[in-house]
């Protein structure tokens, strides 16, 4: 443990290099790496022993702070967590070294690694913390620095008005964490995780923790209607940080979420519907709003809503199993849901290096400008689609296990034949059926719109190629992992069993055995993917081997019957869209912007569509507008005239004096 | 009816003409006889011994109150030219009223509440109240800034009197430290209108932010 302490030194003193590496901007992203892979070195010991063994580890040192200790452990939900977290923040550090040196920017790179590097310690320090204080500041080194990354751009007005919003989403998030903290630590008179009593459930602190812990870690998460930070945030900063916010930091918050359910006692009924309910809200609609953006980094913003209500879900049916006393549900559930956490950082980190990828060469995010790509940049176009099967979860791949767990899960809970549980079993069973199938179309429509057909504008056609080494090999790694772990079959399981069992509170032994019914399926998953895989590429050989002369002839795309077809006739965005956003137009609440066909000769027309976030525009916009309302109401009061103080210090006086003869 | 019981409805007196009045110059004179009486009120006290330090201490009060602060605000009415306060937010009758509404409610206050030994008069803690009152009443119902500082010096000789009118042990330093405050604030305000006359042609205080915002 003292290593990893020396680790986190280590990265801290590697973050505040490139302050002072003025514009080599190579040497500051080096050492940033140094230190995340430094600190990877360190943690492995421990993480791997306790993902293994089951083991915990704790060290603490008193700090001068009040309450606050400088206490780190180990366990296996921390180690969990920890490791995915590393290595793709070292994956996308090596590819932001890449990106940001094409990225010739006025301020120089040095402070945003500097940045990076503090908010992987953030992300880092968050999950071994064993403090409430010392969680907290770690929760706020990781907001404050990703809002300086986020705002990197900050010379463009809606980067700023992105990063606005989240510093204010950012800090929304870090009251109810305290709020959760404040009445854990009244409870046990001590902030220090292990001093935390469980506390009984059905009692009035134990609801509000779960409340302000669902309200707190779920809008750093994203749950709906909290995540309107996300689709503005991760469009505007770069994309190795939109990876690592979209990709493991929303992440940080369901890590914060599981950890608080381990200090409260068994959950009732009502917790686990709860979150079945939030997850899937989320991932319906997370995955609706995806399917109608038009710009590749807001589509993949509000795919990431859709994970995590997905991963929501699979920890909904966990706690459900848990209350109606259904070990092989709740640790079915949990399983999954895990997984799915780990997975949706792979795939969903890999997705957005492709879209920095695609950025960094064409400059450009809009779908609608974007075609043609698969022949200029396969490697990304293929990276790509190996992300977008995988987050559509579609076997071989990755995506597919963790949604099968918590199907799993599900068919388990029905045929418990426990009424709340069945019900909310089948919901979760058509829930996720519903969100497969919206993803898929989503991606195919992301991944069509980019990759084929033809160049839809001038800078997409020309010298576009794929980048360097730098930043092709992460992908290509991520891509690997994806696959990996769709044909890793049963052996998952084992890593799964340590951190469902902290979760879940049972002994590993039984999660062991609660996960046995899980390892037949795997293995045939495994088994048949493999299948797949080599008859693929067998069929691509014989393919390749068979004479090529005769059967292939170079024709334009879209040559099916046009007299002349031109690239501005293939599908754009919104019309791949539109069957799919007119079923959900109440919800979607499109607006478009119809061309006007009328007249006998209509001259120049043009159609445009967009869709606002439904919670931005009829929630929270208006509930802006009424504070600001309120707040100018009371700023009347505030009207620079001394008179007027004074009265009102008379008025407070005679309140008092007041309060002081008639209570 | 006793010396400290005349004394008191002299200074109740001397408030509600302060309230009535628009002239400066006289509110200048009426606010000097008031920190005079004031000044000598612990001496009249005669249950406490005085020592040497009760002495200093009114010949310092009655020397800033009686002496000091007429002649600085005399000075500073002369330099700003001012003479009469001339639209009140609360006009003279409507004050007269309302300062007669203060004093029923200053002794019905003192009623009420259970002093540990009030030893110089019964009435003191609420003529006390009243110049409290009327202080504040003053700084809140005025325009010009010179009867503002004259409310801020009425409201200091409200509390010193309630400081003697309890006898609490005569902390000399207290005292010391509250005079040098007004003192101060005199001072300050007197240098600060002349400058605010220059720049803007008049002392009314709300009119300032409006002139603030068009500068």
């Amino acid at each position: 443990m003292k290593l990893l302490i020396a680790g986190f030194a280590l990265l801290l003193v590697c973050s505040f290099i490139p302050l002072f590496t003025g514009r080599n901007t190579k040497t500051a992203a080096l050492s940033v790496i140094a230190g995340i892979f430094s600190l990877l070195l360190l943690s492995l010991n421990p993480c791997i022993e306790s993902l293994f063994t089951g083991g915990t580890f704790e060290i603490s040192y008193r700090m001068s702070i009040p309450f606050a200790n400088f206490a780190i452990g180990m366990d296996p939900l921390s180690a969990f967590f920890l490791l995915p977290l590393l290595v793709l923040s070292g994956l996308c550090a090596i590819y932001g070294m890449a990106y940001m040196d094409g990225n010739k920017h006025v301020y120089g790179s040095g402070r945003s690694w500097f940045f990076f590097g503090m908010l992987v310690l953030g992300m880092s320090l968050a999950t071994v913390a064993r403090n409430g204080l010392l969680f907290i500041i770690a929760w706020e080194l990781m907001a404050l620095s990703s809002f300086f990354l986020v705002t990197f751009d900050h010379h463009r007005k809606e980067v700023r008005k992105a990063g606005w919003i989240y510093i204010v989403s950012a800090h929304f998030c870090t009251a109810f964490v305290f709020l959760v903290f404040v009445i854990l630590g009244r409870n046990s008179g001590s902030l220090d995780f292990e001093s935390f009593q469980v506390l009984k459930s059905g009692t009035a602190a134990s609801t509000a923790v779960f409340i302000a812990a669902l309200i707190g870690f779920g809008s750093k998460a994203g749950f709906i209607p909290l995540h309107i930070w996300l689709p503005e945030a991760h469009p505007v900063a770069p994309s190795h940080v939109s990876s690592l916010m979209s990709g493991i930091m929303i992440k940080i918050g369901l890590y914060g979420f599981l950890r608080t359910l381990t200090f409260l006692g068994d959950p009732p009924l009502w917790w686990g519907v709860t979150l079945i309910v939030i997850g899937a809200s989320s991932g319906i609609l997370g995955i609706m709003f995806a399917h109608a953006q038009h710009d590749i980094k807001r589509l993949l913003a509000y795919s990431s809503v859709e994970n995590i209500g997905i991963a929501t879900l699979g920890i909904g049916i966990g706690l459900l199993g848990i209350t109606c006393n259904e070990p092989v549900v709740a640790i079915l559930g949990f399983a999954g849901g895990l997984l799915h956490i780990v997975n949706h950082c792979i795939f969903k980190v890999l997705l957005f290096l492709c879209a920095g990828a695609v950025i960094h060469e064409t400059g450009e995010g809009r779908l609608d400008r974007l075609g043609g790509l698969m022949k200029k940049m396969p490697r990304t176009g293929i990276c790509f689609a190996i992300g977008s099967a995988a987050i559509s979860g579609l076997p071989p791949f990755n995506g597919f296990i963790g949604e099968f767990l918590i199907f799993l899960a599900a068919l388990f809970g029905i045929t418990t034949m426990i009424l709340p549980l069945s019900l909310c079993a089948i919901a979760v069973i058509i829930t996720i059926g519903l969100i497969g199938g919206l993803a898929t179309a989503c991606f195919s429509k992301a991944f069509g719109m980019i990759f084929l057909g033809e160049p839809r504008s001038e800078n997409t056609a020309v010298h576009v190629e794929d980048p360097g080494y730098a930043m092709t090999v992460p992908m290509i790694l991520l891509s690997v992992f994806c696959l990996m772990i769709g044909l890793s079959g049963s052996s998952l399981l084992i890593l799964l069993c340590a951190p469902v069992s902290v979760i879940s509170g049972l002994s590993l032994e039984a999660c062991a055995a609660g996960l046995k019914p899980a390892s037949y399926p795997l293995t045939a998953i495994a088994m048949l993917s493999s299948l797949m895989i080599i008859l693929g590429v067998f069929l691509y050989t014989l393919r390749r081997t068979m004479p090529r002369s005769h059967l292939e002839t170079k024709v334009p795309t879209w040559d099916c019957g046009y007299a002349r077809p031109n690239a501005r006739m293939q599908y754009s965005s919104s019309s791949f869209s539109q069957p799919i956003t007119q079923l959900f137009a109440f919800f979607l609440r499109t607006k478009s912007k119809n061309p006007d066909t009328a007249a006998a000769f209509p001259g120049k027309n043009s159609f445009s569509s967009e869709t606002p976030d439904f919670w931005q525009e009829y929630l929270f916009r208006p509930s802006v507008i009424l504070i600001n309302q309120i707040s100018a109401f009371i700023g009347k009061a505030d009207n620079g005239r001394i008179h007027v103080y004074i009265l009102y210090i008379i008025v407070t006086v005679l309140i008092l004096l007041g309060f002081h003869f008639f209570k | 009816m006793n010396l400290p019981d005349s004394i008191m409805i002299f200074l109740i007196l001397t408030n509600l003409s302060l309230l009535a009045s628009s002239r400066l110059n006289a509110c200048i004179k009426t606010v000097a006889i008031q920190g005079i009486i004031v000044g000598f009120l612990p001496l009249i006290a005669t249950k406490c011994p005085l020592t040497i330090y009760s002495y200093l201490l009114a010949i310092l009060i009655i020397t800033v109150k009686g002496i000091l602060f007429p002649y600085l605000l005399r000075y500073t009415l002369r330099s700003v030219d001012v003479r009469r306060e001339i639209e009140p937010f609360i006009g003279y009758g409507a004050s007269i009223i309302i300062g007669v509404i203060a004093l029923i409610m200053s002794f019905w206050l003192c009623r009420h509440i259970t002093f540990p030994e009030p030893i110089l008069s019964y009435t003191a803690p609420a003529a006390a109240f009243f110049t409290i009152f009327c202080g504040l009443f003053l700084i809140v119902s005025r325009v010009k800034a010179l009867t503002q500082v004259i409310g801020y010096v009425v409201f200091e000789n409200g509390i010193y009197m309630f400081g003697s009118a309890m006898l609490i042990e005569q902390s000399f330093l207290v005292e010391l430290g509250i005079i040098l405050d007004v003192f101060v604030v005199v001072f300050i305000m007197g240098i600060m209108m002349f400058h605010i006359s220059r720049a803007f042609d008049h002392i009314d205080t709300n009119k300032l932010g409006e002139s603030e915002k068009k500068g």
